[in-house]
């Protein structure tokens, strides 16, 4: 995957657009054909429905139309948020070979906070056991080598809310 | 950032694993790519997984039903719909952790929020629908807990691509 600065440019959403999110932000129609049962909702036909699906995925918008698993039903119960003192001049670089490697899910570039928090790349890590995130995270250790300073490895004990991004709908904004 | 939503309790960490058929496993792992974008996509992806289209469909409401799924649907990309997003951290002491979650949860604002084992013990993701939405909504939970909220918007973003193989 192409590494991305997300400093874009946001898109700004037609009405059209706007409506076919906040019909789908709880999931897709499951029926053979998805794009006629929203058309019949908003008033649009089945091909408008399925080009403005195409278009935002093309405009990234939408990354993909997906499954998301429950990973701790899928066995993956240890999710470490593996976290590094890289040095600024080197993470450009060692971000995007970390954020290549195949078990690493999420890799970004964040700012740090003196003097609680001095870790700047945060590349997150899923595992069956916490053997296999410490050793993943061994391997991302290896890639950073002597540009990094430190690093520590935060597990989830609780998931406290999950609910997922949301619009609100136009008429509650205030 | 992907978007989940999740509708009912799901196992927490130390659940126990359910067996999958091979035909669930195959599902799982096709569906985390992305439905086709076709006229008929669950039809395809059926017959590219070699069984019926409501088989297929079948399959997705039971696991959406029993937790295995917390969602099926489209992924939205907060920064290009033009919105607020990002992950913020709170040190919060043991004996208040509950009251805090609460308040922090009660945010609609925060989509994500875990307990992590560390100094800084309560990680959240926010999403806004404005970018200016972000600092806003933390000085409001600031105001409310009377806890400093360390935001952490990603300054460079290397790889998502979250992928469970089961």
């Amino acid at each position: 995957m192409s590494t991305s600065i997300s400093k874009s440019e946001p898109a700004t959403l037609s009405e059209q657009d706007r409506a076919l999110i906040l019909a789908t932000q709880n999931g897709l129609p499951l029926v053979p054909d998805p794009w006629g049962e929203l058309g019949e909702q908003l008033n649009m036909s089945a091909d408008q429905v399925l080009e403005r699906f195409q278009a935002m995925q093309e405009s990234g918008v939408i990354r993909r139309v997906a499954a998301v698993p429950n990973h701790y039903r899928l066995g993956y119960q240890f999710n470490g948020m593996t976290v590094w003192d890289v040095a600024d001049d080197a993470i450009a670089e060692l971000g995007e070979r970390v954020g290549e490697l195949p078990f690493v899910s999420h890799c970004y570039r964040r700012p740090r906070h003196l003097p609680y928090w001095s870790y700047n790349l945060f590349a997150m890590v899923h595992g069956t056991s916490r053997d296999e995130v410490e050793n993943k995270a061994g391997k991302i250790a290896d890639v950073l080598g002597e540009a990094c300073s430190g690093h520590t490895i935060l597990y989830s004990s609780a998931i406290l809310k999950k609910t997922g991004l949301r619009l609100r709908k136009q008429t509650d904004k205030n | 950032m992907s978007v989940t939503a999740e509708r009912r309790k799901k196992p927490e960490p130390g659940a126990t694993v359910p067996a999958f058929s091979d035909t669930e496993k195959a599902i799982i792992n096709r569906l985390q790519h992305g439905l086709p974008l076709t006229a008929t996509p669950y039809r395809d992806v059926a017959s590219e997984l070699g069984i019926g289209e409501q088989e297929l469909l079948d399959h997705l409401k039971a696991m959406l039903a029993d937790g295995t799924l917390t969602r099926f649907g489209p992924m939205f990309h907060a920064g290009e719909m033009g919105g607020g997003l990002t992950l913020a951290a709170m040190r919060i002491p043991p004996e208040h952790f509950d009251t805090v979650t609460e308040q922090v949860n009660s945010f609609e604002e925060v989509a994500h929020n875990y307990r992590r084992e560390h100094e800084l013990n309560m990680w959240f993701v926010l999403a806004t629908e404005t970018p200016e939405g972000i600092s806003e909504t933390i000085e409001r939970i600031e105001q409310l807990t009377g806890y400093p909220v360390y935001n952490m918007p990603k300054e460079q973003e290397f790889h998502v691509h979250l992928h469970f193989e089961v």
